[in-house]
């Protein structure tokens, strides 16, 4: 699903990311961790086309197509979601009215009807009973006022609704509550799926306890240091970061 | 002839028939204002003695007064005897099919989403004979007559109903009020008059959209409102469709009355010629509207839209003089290229326990300027007077401006006013956002600056809401990526 070859970003005038190679197939689910600084949210950005991040060289490719050539909502229409570290807010624009036209554009896309609202509704309904969402998140502005947990799980809401064909995660874990956790991991379980495939941002071992990894790789300056299966990361857990930089 | 020629004389003939061009020929007089040419427009509109009494003293008093220059706007002056005060409604020549049509207004036409026939219709293209607007207008006017609802053009009023234009024209706006107002005053053309008898609630939104060709009234519009105690009236104005207008200069004056217990809801959504990119053309806009909520807990809301024209210059206000009464103004004003917009309001408090709202949002962009400038004024009889004020100002790009000019004259201790304001740029990280949920930037740019206008919008009926959303889009088109 996803080749990426050597690949090198840079943002705010910096080399983050030096030379990533990571082969991701459908139905996977890979796990992405690494000290603060290493270039975890840069690789989450730099695939999801942030224009902050710049490729200066390798390639990506997704489905066998060059991701790097597409603009970031194509990327998003051809089915690679990003769930935001920090959920941007956007005062005065119905959260319902918002996913609408996000699946709608998606839809039209890939040559499907459009749900009318009825439809929409009933599919929304569906998708929130999942996650515990409050009918209240879906009738509020986007993410404007939601707790930091609110703002995650409505991340994890679109992803459900979008339904993605690679999904990012971008500390997906970060200022959550073991419940808050839960759900969002519960979430993400029921969506794994053969043709599906995750990329899991994660500083801390914990979120992995929840949504088990087929793989994990380690980054450090802007580099994968070490890949493994899913005990690698409870050797993280137990060695700490500084194990990896001193090997 | 062709079966099309006789189609618009005969719409032209049904308008006449409802006295639409009551008294107008087809012809225009030459250049240059004076007192004959007071005079000779009084006259061609066969107008009452004191009317033409009334129109002379204006123009006399306007010759002394200077043009106004605090607003934060700038134009090369403008030539007073370069422009024809006087000219009929002049119908185009007729167009043979839409095909016809400048690409660029059909493109306009489409992404705003008019019907086929309307777009006919206001780009003058010959239309079928049965054309909905007019026998709607027909129905209409007939239902609003059998309720003692007068609605006509105010040429129409003058003949038919002078006791009233003579008792209120001026009363709100007197025509020593500014320079524009002793200009209109001395040479208007025609607008819409409206009156509302005691205890009737209009049933419809009495709409210009209805006076087919109100476009062509001209540059100097008299509007006059009134609402008798205990009524209530929701007028539209404008239309989301293009207007290209010969005329520079449009310097219209809205007066509206209410008295006991009515209310009168008033929405603009104005969409003059705004000049081309590089700020060539455009109409300037020069407004004098006031409300004077004379009765006992009369309400005025102004609702506004306002997207075109090179310049825009106008503070919609209240009077508010009866003891709990009510003001509103909700406005939007978007700035592009290279227009400016000095907008605003002004709400006057006398009377007791009175009340105003002000919620203004502003959008700048390319080279846009943008200023909001508003007055609250608390009499020292106004006892318990309350006001509440949010100015927004939305930047796109980094070339345009924003502006904002409160002024609070507060007489009376009792008094609470409170004054919001805040200015943001639209955040490339909002747009990132909707875009990696598969939204096109233009439509993220679009969705971004609809969420920000929300709260005016939501004042606007229905469907006039959902046109003033897509008329936002075209004239914000181009501003971002």
């Amino acid at each position: 699903m996803l080749e990426i070859r050597n690949l090198h970003v840079r943002a705010e005038g910096k080399e983050i990311l030096r030379g990533i190679d990571l082969t991701v197939n459908a139905g996977e689910v890979h796990a992405i961790m690494g000290p603060n600084g290493s270039g975890k949210s840069t690789l989450a950005r730099a695939l999801s086309g942030h224009p902050e991040y710049e490729v200066t060289a390798g390639e990506a490719l997704y489905e066998g197509r060059d991701l790097l050539a597409m603009d970031p909502d194509e990327r998003a229409r051809e089915g690679v979601f990003m769930a935001f570290q920090y959920p941007v807010e956007i005062a005065g624009v119905n959260n319902s009215y918002f996913l609408k036209a996000a699946l709608n554009a998606k839809r039209k896309h890939l040559g499907q009807p459009e749900l009318d609202a009825m439809e929409f509704m009933t599919l929304v309904q569906e998708k929130a009973k999942l996650l515990e969402i409050d009918k209240s998140m879906l009738t509020r502005a986007v993410n404007e006022g939601f707790s930091g947990g609110e703002k995650k799980r409505n991340e994890i809401f679109q992803m459900a609704l979008l339904e993605p064909k690679l999904a990012i995660l971008d500390e997906t874990d970060s200022g959550l509550d073991i419940d808050a956790l839960k759900l969002v991991a519960n979430g993400v379980n029921a969506m794994r799926s053969p043709g599906r495939a995750f990329i899991v941002v994660t500083h801390y071992q914990r979120l992995l306890n929840y949504i088990v990894p087929d793989y994990v790789h380690v980054l450090s300056a802007g580099k994968i240091v070490r890949s493994g299966g899913k005990e690698l990361a409870h050797e993280l857990e137990a060695r700490g970061y500084g194990w990896i930089d001193a090997a | 002839m062709s079966t099309s020629t006789e189609t618009i004389e005969q719409l032209a003939n049904r308008e006449y028939k409802y006295g639409f061009y009551s008294d107008v020929e087809a012809e225009t007089i030459p250049k240059g204002l004076s007192e004959d040419v007071v005079r000779l427009i009084s006259q061609k509109k066969n107008e009452p003695e004191w009317l033409l009494e009334w129109r002379l003293k204006a123009y006399r008093l306007w010759l002394t007064m200077k043009e106004p220059s605090w607003q934060n706007v700038k134009y090369d002056p403008i030539n007073y005897q370069d422009i024809v005060y006087y000219s009929a409604p002049k119908r185009k020549k007729a167009l043979n099919s839409l095909d016809e049509v400048d690409p660029e207004v059909k493109r306009t036409f489409d992404k705003l989403g008019i019907p086929l026939e309307e777009q006919k219709l206001l780009a003058g293209v010959a239309v079928d004979a049965v054309f909905d607007s007019v026998s709607v207008a027909t129905t209409f006017r007939e239902k609003l007559a059998g309720m003692g609802i007068i609605f006509m053009s105010f040429s129409e009023a003058v003949q038919h109903h002078p006791d009233l234009v003579k008792k209120y024209l001026g009363s709100v706006v007197p025509h020593t009020d500014n320079f524009f107002a002793a200009l209109n005053s001395a040479v208007f053309s025609d607008g819409s008059f409206v009156y509302v008898p005691k205890g009737v609630r209009c049933p419809m939104e009495l709409s210009t959209y209805f006076r087919i060709n109100a476009k062509d009234t001209g540059q100097f519009e008299r509007t006059l409102i009134i609402a008798d105690e205990g009524s209530y009236v929701s007028y539209l104005e404008g239309c989301t469709a293009p207007m290209r207008d010969e005329n520079q200069l449009h310097a219209a004056v809205v007066e509206l009355v209410a008295h006991d217990d009515a209310t009168i809801k008033y929405s603009t959504i104005q969409n003059w010629y705004p000049g081309d990119k590089d700020g060539k053309g455009g109409i300037f806009n020069f407004v004098t509207k006031r409300g004077l909520a004379s009765g006992r807990r009369s309400k005025i809301t102004w609702t506004q839209v306002e997207t075109g024209s090179a310049i825009t210059w106008k503070y919609p206000g209240c009077i508010l003089q009866g003891d709990g009464s009510i003001g509103e103004f909700y406005s939007v004003a978007t700035t592009n290229n290279w227009q400016q917009a000095d907008t605003g309001t002004k709400m006057i408090h006398l009377g007791k326990n009175t009340r105003s709202t002000i919620v203004s949002k502003g959008i700048s962009a390319g080279h846009g300027q943008n200023t909001y400038r508003g007055l609250v004024r608390i009499g020292k009889n106004a006892v318990n007077a309350r006001n509440y004020s949010q100015c927004d100002s939305l930047l796109i790009g980094d070339k345009c401006g924003a502006h904002t000019f409160p002024y609070l004259e507060i007489r009376n201790t009792s008094a609470r006013v409170e004054h919001e304001a805040s200015t943001s740029k639209i955040g490339e990280d909002q747009i990132f956002y909707c875009r990696q949920r598969g939204l096109k930037t233009e439509d993220a740019v679009n969705m971004i600056v609809s969420g920000f206008c929300r709260e005016v919008f939501r004042e606007l009926p229905m469907e006039f809401a959902v046109e003033a959303q897509k008329l936002l889009s075209v004239s914000l088109e181009g501003s971002v990526g």
